[in-house]
């Protein structure tokens, strides 16, 4: 890539029209000034280049590897099972659930008296009994027990719940994603929570109670269920997770926590309440420690949940109910916008060329040239800035469409677990980083405007969209620090990639590295957008002033 | 030769961007490290894993950009305005005029870089102690008395330096500024991006220990050196062959083109 030379003068008029000064025109020169230059085309074209073998390299170099049983593994071999709710994300459904069948519809009640749980101790010498790993006590936010209607005991498959959680009060949850906040508080001996579950044809209508006597609707939902479901209580508790940031790297340090519910009052009203309750362990998901479990392994299935001594049932759990994410414990965590990390080498790219393609203009002088033929500053600044980011979009979509559609699959052959993601939001992956490259392309022109020195330029928009994101992979900052450098730079905009949406009933700190960020998708790419409009602006107010 | 860095001397001096730009190493890398520093608390109920010296050089990471922008423009201001003919008249001898350039460059950054190091040692020492990194837990306030921070904050001065002459060669092999940035940079900050997020293990360790930034910085590391890709003074010695590479490719490249 040699230095540009600007030779092409733009076109004085058109001669069809006529016409000396339309918009239309002042593109076509614009246009024609970029192209026309070999060193930029070239650039845009090794950018795109770049930004696919850069995302060939990382697939081709995947390696899994694993022991199964004493046997090495490799490949495909070693994919684990990742159950799929019925909205095709990846979840996982790992529970205890004392449950009996209930044919047609019905009506489950449960008094929820009490929910404890317990958590594995990280500091110390781990000290493995053989009852399970070393356990304290103390519920996660999210540990949760309660009332549960699902299609079968099959990981994945359709539900509705009330539940009481640790710290976040009554909820009713469905589907893996759904979740609706009931009755605030926590319950204890004093304050009982009573919930209720009614299906009726494929809806599941969720109440909850103080007395058993005055209930609340807290939602509902409509789920794809058989005529014949399964119905009962549960309990579960998400992974205890202590994250410890330092210089350099943060690492997340965990094990298992489990969760007991005490069910008094319970009722199935309904077609056919077979009163025939059975204890199972799904996915897993059964007592860490105590009777029921083999050092630490969770096994099933349990008899004799129902305590028919004082007529309460108690379920324990480990485990969660939730969409998969990106960053969660020891759970696969490969997302599809993996395989656009070529897209930083693009934008150092087309930041450098959209940049020349304004700054070249003073260095020849050719500015003068273009102001007499045109001589609305506004219309140059925004015919450059609309070629520039037209430019670095095709450029963007087409090197993320094949990085996307080679990569992907290349890793999947290899056995990599990738977070399935509807084609939607593929879409607005690949189609919103090439935004954010035409974006940088409109930012990098605007600074060039501003700045008229291309060294400058150049240094200033790549800092100040690149800086904040490799400080941030870093871990320079703490955590807290670090969202808001996310949130408030132009590095922000990265946000766009995340194809595993945030959830609030999952507990995850927003790591980069991994893929979450602090906004919305949208909202970051918002904050992108609004450093580009202002310097859109500076530069526009400066041309206006300055001389040329 | 003295003569040849006589006039590089004049040429730098006399531009006025010159010295905006060094008083810009100096307080932007103060600037950066202090905001690190002043954003990092270590609460009484944690244990906190920091390596004090090396945030507390954070700046370091932003600094050299701007030492790219002073090195690169030093070459391609001349090429831009057709200033390098005029070297060339006067200083025919193409390695000279290269060679005084390095050494100018060199001896600019590391006389900005010394300060802007100091600046940031002291923001460390005067402002950790505060935010919990106390002596009684383990955290010795910074000194260059001690051994580990003086390799630490000199081999900062040396780091910056390198990247001087590391952005000059580049510079010298693409002439033009913005080009030459762009690739300095990618090279700076593109490498330390892709290990951090790529999943393979085995090249996130090739990567570490053979790229300019991420071995260069090892001498940043006062703590968990065992864990260390590569040792400090190995890490420097890789930037250094990564320095020496451009420089040469540029010397060569600057005989072999007309200018």
């Amino acid at each position: 890539m040699t230095a540009g030379t600007l030779s092409a003068p733009i076109a004085p008029s058109d001669t069809r029209t006529g016409r000396r000064d339309g918009f239309g025109q002042l593109l076509r020169a614009e246009w024609t000034k970029f192209r026309t230059v070999r060193g930029w085309v070239i650039g845009m074209i090794v950018a795109a280049l770049l930004t696919v073998l850069m995302g060939l390299f990382a697939a081709a170099n995947v390696n899994i590897g694993c022991d199964i049983n004493g046997q090495q593994n490799s490949g495909r071999g070693c994919e684990p099972y990742v159950p799929l709710g019925p909205g095709g994300e990846a979840v996982q459904d790992s529970f205890y659930f004392i449950h009996q069948p209930l044919a047609g519809n019905g009506t489950i009640t449960a008094q929820i008296v009490s929910l404890t749980g317990e958590h594995v101790v990280l500091t110390g010498p781990q000290q493995a009994t053989n009852n399970g790993p070393d356990m304290t006590a103390g519920l996660m936010p999210w540990s949760k027990a309660g009332v549960m209607i699902k299609e079968n005991t099959k990981r994945g498959s359709a539900y509705a719940a009330m539940l009481i959680t640790g710290s976040h009060g009554v909820r009713m949850q469905y589907n893996y994603t759904g979740d609706v906040a009931g009755m605030p508080g926590a319950v204890t001996a004093s304050s009982p929570r009573w919930l209720r579950l009614t299906r009726s044809g494929d809806t599941i209508t969720g109440y909850d109670s103080a007395d058993g006597s005055h209930w609340t609707k807290v939602g509902s939902a409509h789920l794809a269920l058989s005529s014949t479901v399964q119905i009962g209580l549960f309990a579960t508790s998400p992974s205890y997770v202590q994250t410890s940031t330092s210089f350099g790297g943060s690492s997340n340090n965990g094990g298992p926590s489990q969760a007991t519910g005490t069910f008094d009052h319970v009722s199935v009203s309904g077609s056919a309440p077979a009163n025939n309750w059975t204890g199972e362990a799904i996915g897993g998901g059964g007592p860490v420690t105590g009777p029921g479990s083999q050092g630490g392994a969770p096994t099933g299935p349990l008899t004799q949940p129902y305590h028919p001594s004082d007529g309460r049932f108690t379920a324990t759990g480990s485990g969660d109910i939730a969409p998969l994410v990106g960053d969660a414990q020891g759970a696969p965590t490969a997302t599809v916008e993996q395989s656009l990390t070529g897209a930083f080498i693009g934008l150092i790219a087309v930041v450098v060329v959209a940049t020349m393609f304004f700054t070249a203009e003073y260095r020849r002088g050719l500015i003068r040239t273009t102001l007499a033929a045109t001589p609305g500053r506004g219309a140059v600044l925004a015919a450059k800035a609309i070629v520039a980011g037209l430019v670095a979009f095709v450029a963007g979509l087409v090197a993320c469409t094949v990085a996307l559609a080679v990569g992907v699959p290349m890793e999947r052959g290899k056995g990599e677990f990738i977070l399935p993601v509807s084609t939607l939001t593929e879409a607005r992956v690949v189609v919103g980083t090439a935004a954010l490259l035409a974006v940088a392309a409109v930012f990098a022109v605007a600074i060039g405007a501003v700045m008229r020195r291309s060294a400058v330029a150049v240094t200033t928009v790549i800092v100040a969209i690149v800086l904040p994101f490799l400080l941030t992979v870093l871990n320079v900052f703490p955590s807290g620090v670090a969202n808001w450098v996310m949130r408030l730079t132009p590095a922000a905009g990265f946000a766009i990639q995340q194809s595993i949406p945030h959830y609030s009933q999952v507990l995850t700190a927003s790591n980069v590295a991994r893929g979450t960020y602090p906004l919305p998708p949208y909202a970051g790419f918002a904050v992108l957008c609004c450093y580009a409009a202002a310097a859109l602006g500076l530069a526009f107010f400066l041309l206006r002033r300055r001389d040329a | 030769m003295s003569e040849a860095l006589h006039a590089e001397w004049t040429k730098l001096r006399s531009l006025s961007g010159t010295s905006w730009l060094l008083v810009a190493i100096a307080v932007l890398t103060a600037a950066v490290s202090t905001a690190a520093v002043a954003a990092t608390h270590c609460p009484a109920s944690m244990s906190c894993p920091v390596d004090t010296t090396k945030l507390s050089l954070t700046g370091v990471e932003f600094g050299q950009a701007v030492v790219a922008i002073l090195a690169v423009l030093a070459i391609s201001s001349e090429y831009s305005c057709g200033m390098i003919r005029t070297t060339l008249s006067a200083v025919p001898r193409r390695t000279v005029v290269l060679a005084a350039k390095a050494a100018v460059i060199t001896a600019l950054v590391m006389t900005a870089a010394l300060a802007a190091v100091a600046g940031s040692v002291l923001a460390g020492r005067l402002i950790l102690p505060g935010h919990g990194f106390t002596t009684a837990r383990g955290f010795a306030a910074l000194s260059l008395a001690d051994g580990p921070t003086l390799r630490a904050a000199a081999g900062s001065v040396l780091y910056l330096a390198l990247i001087g002459v590391l952005s000059l060669g580049v510079a010298m092999i693409l002439r033009d500024s913005a080009v030459a940035i762009g690739s300095v940079l990618g090279v700076l900050y593109l490498f330390p991006i892709i290990i951090g997020l790529i999943g393979n293990e085995q090249w996130q360790h090739r990567l570490q220990r053979w790229t300019p930034v991420s071995a260069g910085l090892a001498i940043q590391a006062t703590k968990n050196m065992r864990s260390l890709p590569i040792s400090p003074w190995s890490g420097l010695g890789v930037l250094a062959i990564w320095a020496g590479a451009a420089l040469l490719a540029g010397g060569i490249t600057f005989r072999l083109r007309d200018a």
